[in-house]
């Protein structure tokens, strides 16, 4: 196969699980991520691995959270509606301590909604979505390339810390098409799974049992209380970001994730045109939330943040958060699979930065 | 001489709905009554109903499904789909939906096309990974034309990585697709090239199309 090739970003989602070691593949058509499995049903039995098609989206998590009990690497994908019915495994797998990666390609919600693309489950993925004290690392490419190599990662941070990666994506990112390589990547360090994993007693006198039931309140307490410090060492180890123009003074910070950060980096660059300088940051890790963007840019932005959105403001708290009251933070977004030019984002700006002088 | 309706088929993400969009756009040119149909039911986003006011501006009828069920989650093909075959004063060109899935959707209309010849294109990129070679084009191509229900007539060489594509990767890919054509018998009718390199080509042993790209991400355009 040529070193690069063309790709739409879901048939690229299920190739980097490929070259990652994903071993079983679950999931269950839905627009716009259908491709995912599409492209996973004809891969994955040409390589002896697993592709099945669940009968529901509940169904499919579960599968994962066997699969990943077992030790192998695993896989699931679906878009908003069906990444709400996967919460109880969601949290079911994270209780229980185990590695997998979960792939939504956002569209339109509440509800049914739309099939075109949205952001509007980033409270879902970062705030929980099932129930109980666990924390889900959530990943957000802005490119198919990068989508490449993040589900890659997601599989290597999941190992490392026996949790739950999602991978979050708008549609659009899921139905674009741009050259992408799969690089030759050096294998992790990662634990051995060998202490856990539920693959027979291999001669072994105990069972290794999958479990998230908690008959004694204390012994969950203390499940809670290690989940916490591993969640602690994650917000340390695993933040990342990008920063676009931000290295001298701005007088304004966007803050967008994903494929509408690209239309950001367009909006910048005709406000430039203007004599106004504005600045971008783009978490790609929207939990741990790149806090310490902030701490760089914090004095430098005379006029403060914009949460630039395609969802109704959802991002805005972990701005404030962030910036904690020093600079105001305001808003621009759209919703329902519109998505803004880079003319209304810079209207935006303009909007508010003419309100704060 | 060219058959009234041209099908442009191929495998997923080939090119076929920038080919469909530019061959209508060259027949409509030489001053002919175009009618483009998107049987597409595979995509989503990204698709020639996308492009309706630009195509009915140049005076290009589009038939495709209408808006209000564009972004219903099955595709939906317009029943006004059969006046291309009624209606015999418009030249056709027919954009369907990707694999054997999306070609299925031509197999309805099988029965006029028993009554018409017809041009079907197969659209090649081996710069996609499941079309990377001989084998695996011509394995889609037998998928294609058994799900339609149809022949191919025409190859059309269109490989490319969309904003990357240089002219070695054109040639190669032109090689591969004439190893196709050696060993289906069917014919290479063009190269599709984007329209700001095609003049890079020179000589060329088939002919070549220049095509401007319609099917782009917000920030793309922007950047056009």
């Amino acid at each position: 196969m040529p070193d690069k090739v063309l790709m739409k970003g879901n048939e690229a989602i299920g190739e980097a699980a490929i070259h990652a070691g994903c071993q079983c593949f679950f999931g269950y058509p839905i627009t716009p991520q259908t491709e995912v499995a599409a492209y996973m049903s004809r891969r994955m039995p040409k390589i002896g691995r697993v592709f099945l098609q669940a009968e529901s989206e509940i169904a499919a998590i579960n599968m994962v959270y066997g699969a990943a009990g077992s030790g192998v690497r695993a896989m699931t994908s679906s878009s908003s509606p069906g990444i709400s019915l996967k919460q109880e495994g969601i949290s079911y797998i994270a209780g229980a301590e185990l590695p997998c990666v979960i792939v939504n390609i956002v569209r339109g919600g509440p509800g049914l909604g739309g099939i075109q693309p949205a952001q509007s489950d980033y409270f879902q993925a970062t705030k929980g979505g099932g129930h109980g004290d666990y924390r889900l690392v959530v990943l957000a490419p802005s490119s198919v390339q990068e989508m490449v190599d993040l589900v890659q990662d997601a599989f290597d941070i999941a190992d490392k810390y026996r949790n739950p990666v999602m991978v979050m994506g708008d549609g659009m990112l899921g139905q674009m098409m741009e050259p992408v390589e799969f690089k030759e990547r050096k294998p992790a360090q990662l634990p051995s799974k060998d202490e856990w994993k539920a693959d027979g007693l291999k001669g072994r006198k105990e069972h290794h049992v999958i479990n998230s039931l908690y008959l004694k309140p204390e012994e969950l307490e203390n499940q809670n209380l290690k989940m916490q410090k591993k969640y602690a060492k994650i917000k340390n180890n695993e933040v990342r970001y990008e920063m676009y123009n931000c290295e001298k003074d701005v007088d304004f910070v966007l803050v967008a994730y994903g494929t509408i950060s690209r239309i950001c980096k367009n909006a910048i660059k005709l406000l430039a045109e203007e004599g106004i300088n504005v600045g971008l940051i783009r978490p790609i890790t929207l939990w741990p939330f790149p806090e310490k963007a902030f701490e760089e840019v914090i004095d430098k932005t005379k006029y403060g943040f914009m949460s630039v959105e395609l969802s109704c403001g959802q991002m805005v708290e972990d701005v404030k958060l962030a910036s904690n009251g020093r600079k105001p933070v305001y808003f621009y977004g759209r919703t329902g699979g519109m998505v803004p030019s880079p003319n209304e984002i810079a209207d935006a700006v303009k909007r508010n930065i003419g309100g704060a002088k | 001489m060219e058959n009234r309706i041209r099908i442009f088929t191929g495998h997923f993400g080939s090119g076929k709905t920038e080919i469909a969009i530019n061959y209508a756009l060259k027949l409509n040119n030489e001053g002919k009554k175009v009618c483009i149909a998107d049987l597409d039911i595979v995509n989503p986003y990204f698709c020639t109903r996308d492009e309706e006011k630009f195509l009915n501006d140049k005076g290009i009828r589009v038939i495709a499904t209408p808006k209000d069920l564009a972004n219903a989650e099955l595709g939906v093909i317009p029943l006004e789909t059969l006046s291309v075959f009624n209606d015999k004063s418009y030249d056709v060109v027919i954009d369907v939906g990707g694999d054997d899935k999306g070609a299925i959707a031509l197999g309805q209309f099988n029965r006029y096309f028993r009554e018409e010849n017809y041009d079907m294109y197969f659209v090649i990129n081996t710069l996609r990974p499941e079309t990377h070679d001989v084998d695996s084009i011509i394995e889609y191509l037998y998928e294609i034309e058994a799900a339609s229900r149809l022949k191919v007539n025409y190859l059309v060489s269109n490989t490319n990585l969309s904003y990357e594509t240089t002219v070695s990767q054109i040639l190669n890919g032109d090689k591969i697709a004439k190893e196709v054509s050696k060993r289906t018998g069917i014919p290479i009718k063009f190269t599709a090239v984007r329209e700001d390199i095609a003049s890079e080509i020179k000589d060329h042993e088939f002919k070549i199309m220049p095509i401007h790209i319609f099917m782009m991400p917000p920030w793309r355009k922007f950047e056009e």
